[in-house]
């Protein structure tokens, strides 16, 4: 079952992973969850496990201790899945791209099929950018 | 712990990924039975080289690098940092500034702890505490829209002031919601200080004694809950602080329910100190900004009482246009291995809350994986597993009282 | 409590440099031999509180300031001692005071300064498998 299926049949589930970011976006995304935002009713949850998981949301640098790890995450998620980099942090690496610890940007690591920039986002701006990925993939 | 011991013992990962434990941090809880005899921390996994990118910013850029340390206390280091800068310097920061200063730092905690609340509900089950404290978080992040431009990683801060005015037409905006806030957070702060289930299930659990503070050197709510009455703000007033009457909530157990107590509190001393900054600036003028030309060699120290504690900046200069040496210490770094001690004797579905009981700010210090010692398989239990055996002790404490 | 007083007072002639930037701020200097001493009459017999240690890549020397703070004087008392910088080592201050053990593992990784006594230095905040030897704080290597 391709993911333009999926999304017209049940809810979205929603995967969070973090790869070495200020929590900023972390909060952000959270924040869709809370009253004033209800991502829920676009169909979306946030779930406790990439093994289900049809949108990964992905946050941070993705720093050199965390590379295995965003990449595991990746091959638990069952196919098909979309990757959303959000944040400047996942996007490009934003103001840590020179440090020592860069071990990504995300789309070095995973391949990304969207990118929602912003330090961090509105929420608005995430559910934007994901409503319209939604839109293309239908 | 001797090596055969510990492998003997169960080990208990916690983490890296649950959305509620929102960065990516490894405990390994070392298990008899149910109970957790030892604890090792290993970060690394935030850890994103911002002292070192420090030394190739200059002084100015600088602010907006360490405000993304953390974002949820996002204004606390860039605060510090100044403090150190212009402690560096001589310099004196105006009158107006000093106040714009104390208002964003005191909306930051009133932010960080109404956040802080909503994760331990929901930790135990209580997710209408998650969405009430949430939902009553985003008229402040409003407010810091209107006032800085964004909802959070507010870039405020300057050496020898502040960026941006408060201006007089969004001053009105900010008291009706502070007015509205602190009846939300007298009925808020009722509903968990009196209720008979919370007291069952935070009272006692995850003590530490005066003399685990002192072993760390833990700071902020965590500090107080425990009787160690410090608070930069008071021990050291800088800013507006020192012509700011407000008190110091401390208590003396020690346990979560008192760290709940001490910051639900401290947020009634915040409304009260943001008002009173209000009245000082309102109807007045005045610069936001002392000039600050160069940055002589030396160095310098400044802190900032941060929502969880004492967050510490040494800065050394060789008389040139970037931090020869940014030391960068943040509250958490100190708080967060108490969980050695007050781990060690509990039960397994209380590592959840008491984890969360030291609000760690991960992100801020560095910047539970299951594997069984002996057996090596995965016998574990993941943090999502953690927070549903909290949520069912709540519910079983429910029906016993 | 006159801080700089006292601390001359108990310290004595382990003092090699004093440097007072105001009231708030002062910074004395030890040979790192008598570091351990200081450190234990400064935690323990003024019953200062341990804030964090700073480690300082020189041109010349490494550096270590351990910072304390005086609460009820609204102080800081930052300990300075200087390290060989071809073979930076110290002893390790974990058992006087139980929380420095983790800032020690950093400096080590970081700053590459070694803590003779330390009961479990290894990585912290880098990978277990960061190439030996090399040392992201110094500044041999670039930003």
């Amino acid at each position: 079952m391709n993911l333009k299926i999926k999304a017209l049949k049940k809810s979205l589930w929603v995967y969070h992973l973090s790869g070495g970011s200020c929590n900023n976006c972390d909060i952000e995304i959270l924040d869709c969850l809370t009253p004033r935002f209800d991502i829920e009713r676009f169909g979306m949850t946030l779930i406790g496990s990439p093994r289900h998981a049809d949108v990964l949301l992905c946050t941070g640098i993705v720093n050199k201790k965390c590379v295995e790890r965003v990449k595991e995450v990746y091959e638990q998620a069952a196919k098909p899945c979309v990757v959303v980099a959000i944040g400047a942090c996942a996007c490009s690496g934003g103001i840590f791209r020179d440090g020592y610890q860069m071990g990504g940007p995300l789309n070095k690591i995973i391949p990304v099929d969207a990118y929602i920039p912003g330090c961090p986002p509105k929420p608005e701006a995430m559910i934007a950018g994901i409503v319209k990925l939604l839109e293309k993939l239908k | 712990m001797s090596d055969n011991e510990k492998k003997k013992k169960v080990i208990v990962p916690i983490g890296p990924y649950h959305p509620l434990l929102e960065e990516p941090e490894f405990f390994a809880l070392y298990c008899d039975g149910e109970k957790v005899v030892d604890v090792d921390w290993q970060p690394g996994y935030n850890h994103r080289g911002i002292e070192k990118l420090s030394e190739g910013k200059h002084w100015d850029q600088v602010t907006f690098l360490v405000e993304r340390i953390c974002g949820i206390c996002s204004t606390s280091h860039p605060f510090a940092y100044c403090n150190a800068v212009e402690d560096l310097v001589g310099v004196t920061v105006p009158e107006r500034a000093k106040y714009i200063r104390c208002i964003i730092g005191e909306l930051e905690r009133i932010h960080s702890h109404l956040l802080w609340v909503g994760l331990a509900g929901h930790f135990l089950g209580y997710n209408t505490v998650f969405m009430w404290a949430w939902k009553y978080r985003e008229p402040v992040l409003d407010m810091f829209e209107i006032i800085t431009g964004n909802r959070n990683h507010y870039a405020m801060f300057k050496i020898g002031g502040v960026r941006r005015n408060i201006e007089e037409e969004d001053m009105p905006a900010l008291r009706k919601v502070l007015k509205e806030f602190k009846a939300q957070l007298e009925m808020l702060t009722h509903a968990v200080l009196d209720d008979p289930v919370l007291g069952a299930r935070l009272k006692g659990v995850g003590v530490l004694t005066k003399e685990n503070i002192k072993d760390f050197g833990a700071v902020g709510p965590v500090a107080r809950a425990s009787g160690v009455a410090i608070d930069v703000r008071k021990d050291e007033p800088y800013a507006a602080y020192p012509m700011l009457d407000f008190n110091l909530v401390t208590t003396d157990n020690g346990d979560v329910f008192d760290k709940a107590v001490v910051r639900l509190l401290e947020l009634f001393e915040s409304i009260k100190i943001i008002e009173q900054s209000l009245n000082a600036i309102e109807g007045t003028g005045g610069d936001i900004c002392a000039e600050v030309r160069e940055i002589p060699s030396g160095e310098g120290i400044g802190r900032h009482e941060a929502p969880r504690g004492e967050c510490f900046h040494f800065v050394r200069s060789d008389g040139t246009n970037r931090p020869v040496r940014h030391k960068i210490r943040a509250p958490s770094y100190t708080n967060i291995p108490t969980f050695k001690a007050s781990c060690i004797g509990q039960m397994i579905p209380d590592v959840a809350i008491i984890l969360a009981g030291v609000d760690p700010c991960y992100c801020c210090t560095e910047r539970i994986a299951v594997y069984d010692a002996c057996s090596r398989k995965k016998q574990m239990y993941d943090f999502a597993q953690l927070v549903e055996m909290s949520r069912k002790k709540t519910e079983k404490l429910k029906k016993e009282i | 409590m006159n801080v700089l007083e006292t601390l001359k007072e108990k310290l004595g002639g382990r003092i090699k440099d004093t440097k007072v930037r105001n009231e708030r701020r002062i910074y004395i200097t030890v040979d790192r031999k008598a570091l351990k001493d200081c450190v234990r009459i400064v935690f323990k017999d003024l019953d200062a509180r341990y804030i964090i240690a700073s480690g300082v890549e020189n041109f010349d020397s490494f550096e270590i300031l351990y910072h304390f703070g005086f609460d009820s004087a609204g102080t800081i008392v930052s300990i300075r001692t200087y390290l060989d910088k071809n073979k930076p080592e110290i002893e390790s201050m974990t058992d006087v005071i139980h929380g420095i053990s983790y800032i020690e593992r950093e400096m080590w990784e970081l700053l590459g300064i070694n803590f003779t006594g330390h009961p479990n230095l290894k990585h912290f905040l880098l990978r277990d498998d960061w190439q030996e030897g090399n040392y992201p704080l110094r500044k041999e290597n670039n930003v």
